[in-house]
């Protein structure tokens, strides 16, 4: 019984998954970093990454999990969990309407328990082509609960950012997401858990400020843009042009503020060694 | 109180340049204050004032962003947007108010945090999640009261509090007007719009349960009736202090939890299925 409905939940990942790993485009796509062709089908199955230099193209969350996840074990929580609009923004509604439409989301974030190299745990993945993964109050709560049940079941908790900030429809209450994000890992940590931090291409604003910042051990994507401020308003602040590489993964690397540069390829290995470290907790009593 | 007022003027009183500022309220409100200066990491930020201080004769620890009045202060303090300096000696003030059980009250004045390279270099968001993360489980009484604008991450930084009170002209939000509408509309210019869309004033924010009391100006804004408007903050202050001082330091990192964990889930949202 129980591997016939593994079998079903890994069928419906991979074809959420595949939804997700489209890039669209012709046959042939541009890099936008080295600006030479690829053959869609070899970047599609090579992980969204580059095969000429590397670049790490943004991925949907459902195709993130299904990279991540060992197969069958993936069960999504609050499913529909889906964005209110608290502050009856003109014009939000239809903004909600065509993102979910775009992505087949229901919000920015998809949360879910399943396990890694067999070690359970709450994983949660920010999808950037939903509104620019920003922070709502949905977001927010989705995240949240997400850390209070890794936190009651005792499970390890990943998280992967990939957002632009708060979501401005939502106004402060997007704002307040941080501290109710930021308090409930206080919490979490306080149980002796682990709390690893994944941040891809983009990380900044609000996310970059809360949850994303706080991990035990925080990794990041090859060339992922991580920062508070983002360029742009950062150039016109100071009116200077900003120094090549500045925010990005290596960058924040040499500054102090991942632990390692992990390119994708290699994540899902990553995640599995340091859940292997932590699985048996400290020996000193 | 008189509401007669445009969101996008009230903004205008919310950054008069000659409302009172931290050095008014410490001068007004406490007594013996002792300026403590340095994050212990490698900095001291002048953005943001802090130390200890007596309060009806008791001692508090007392934080707040600081912009300074003169163009020449206005520039020591980069006109009150602190790097993540500021924010981590807020933490360290903090922590210490902990350890000697002082209450802390912080007074949020700030257009955001500083978004410059060097902020950036030295984890201006880290500095800001730490804060947020921190202040969650402080154990002893939080207050904190926006006196002139808050805005962003930056202003929240030091506002995860047991009691958020606001002036009644001041102004809290996820970003300044004008970069709201910049980054929604692409266009600065439309700032008035975006002030009637935000909810930034205390009185929508009380009804959204983002703040806790409004503290009643005198007529026209603080800086008409500086006195007056000191006396107002200090009835606030200490009624909420007094209400605070009945739970012991459990129950109030319990309580501000809770407080925060309910922003943003409201019923009408529920689960379907």
């Amino acid at each position: 019984m129980n591997s016939i409905f593994a079998k079903r939940r890994a069928r419906l990942l991979a074809m959420k998954a595949m939804r997700d790993n489209y890039i669209p485009g012709d046959r042939l796509i541009t890099c936008p970093k080295c600006g030479q062709e690829s053959e869609r089908r070899l970047v599609a199955q090579g992980l969204s990454v580059c095969p000429k230099c590397g670049y790490h193209w943004p991925i949907g969350a459902y195709y993130r999990l299904s990279t991540i996840l060992d197969p069958g074990s993936f069960r999504e929580l609050h499913p529909r969990l889906s964005a209110g609009d608290p502050l009856r923004f003109p014009g939000y509604q239809e903004k909600l309407d065509a993102a979910r439409r775009k992505t087949g989301l229901t919000e920015a974030v998809v949360t879910a328990t399943g396990t890694i190299g067999g070690s359970r745990c709450v994983v949660g993945v920010l999808d950037s082509r939903f509104l620019m993964g920003s922070m709502s109050t949905t977001v927010g709560e989705k995240i949240t609960l997400a850390i209070e049940l890794a936190a009651k079941s005792r499970l390890p908790l990943i998280l992967f950012a990939a957002s632009g900030g708060a979501r401005m429809q939502e106004g402060i209450l997007s704002l307040m997401q941080m501290a109710k994000t930021s308090a409930a890992l206080a919490r979490f940590s306080d149980k002796g858990l682990l709390y690893i931090s994944v941040l891809t291409d983009p990380t900044t604003g609000g996310v970059t400020a809360s949850f994303a910042s706080l991990g035990d051990i925080i990794l990041a994507e090859p060339g992922a843009l991580i920062g508070f401020a983002g360029p742009r308003v950062i150039q016109q602040t100071i009116g200077e042009t900003l120094p090549e590489g500045f925010q990005q993964a290596e960058y924040q690397e040499a500054h102090g503020f991942v632990d390692a540069v992990v390119p994708r390829e290699k994540l899902r290995e990553t995640l599995c060694q340091l859940l292997r470290l932590h699985e048996k907790g400290g020996t000193h009593a | 109180m008189h509401n007669s007022l445009t969101a996008a003027e009230q903004v205008n009183i919310a950054r008069h340049p000659q409302r009172p500022n931290i050095s008014d309220y410490i001068g007004a409100l406490f007594t013996d204050f002792f300026e403590q200066k340095g994050d212990r990491l490698c900095g001291e930020d002048a953005a943001i004032l802090g130390g200890v201080a007596l309060y009806h004769s008791r001692p508090v620890t007392v934080i707040g962003t600081r912009k300074g009045k003169t163009l020449e202060e206005n520039l020591k303090c980069n006109f009150g947007m602190p790097n993540p300096e500021g924010y981590r000696k807020a933490l360290r003030l903090m922590k210490q108010a902990e350890k000697f059980r002082r209450p802390v009250f912080t007074f949020i004045d700030t257009s955001g945090a500083y978004p410059g390279l060097e902020a950036e270099a030295r984890g201006q968001g880290e500095a800001i999640a730490r804060n947020l993360m921190e202040m969650s489980g402080l154990t002893v009484p939080v207050i904190a009261v926006i006196t002139g604008e808050g805005n962003s991450g930056g202003a929240l930084a030091l506002a995860v509090a047991d009691r958020v009170l606001m002036l009644e002209n001041a102004v809290y939000a996820i970003l300044s007007p004008e970069g709201f509408a910049s980054i929604l509309w692409k266009d600065a210019q439309r700032r008035d719009e975006a002030c009637g869309l935000m909810k930034l004033t205390a009185p929508d924010l009380l009804e959204l349960g983002v703040i806790d009391d409004v503290i009643p100006e005198p007529e026209g804004g603080a800086h008409l009736a500086p006195a007056v408007a000191m006396r107002q903050v200090d009835r606030c202050l200490a009624r909420h202090l007094a209400e605070l001082d009945k739970e012991s330091g459990k129950a109030l990192a319990a309580a501000r939890y809770q407080k925060f964990r309910r922003l943003g889930a409201p019923a009408s949202q529920k689960e379907e299925g």
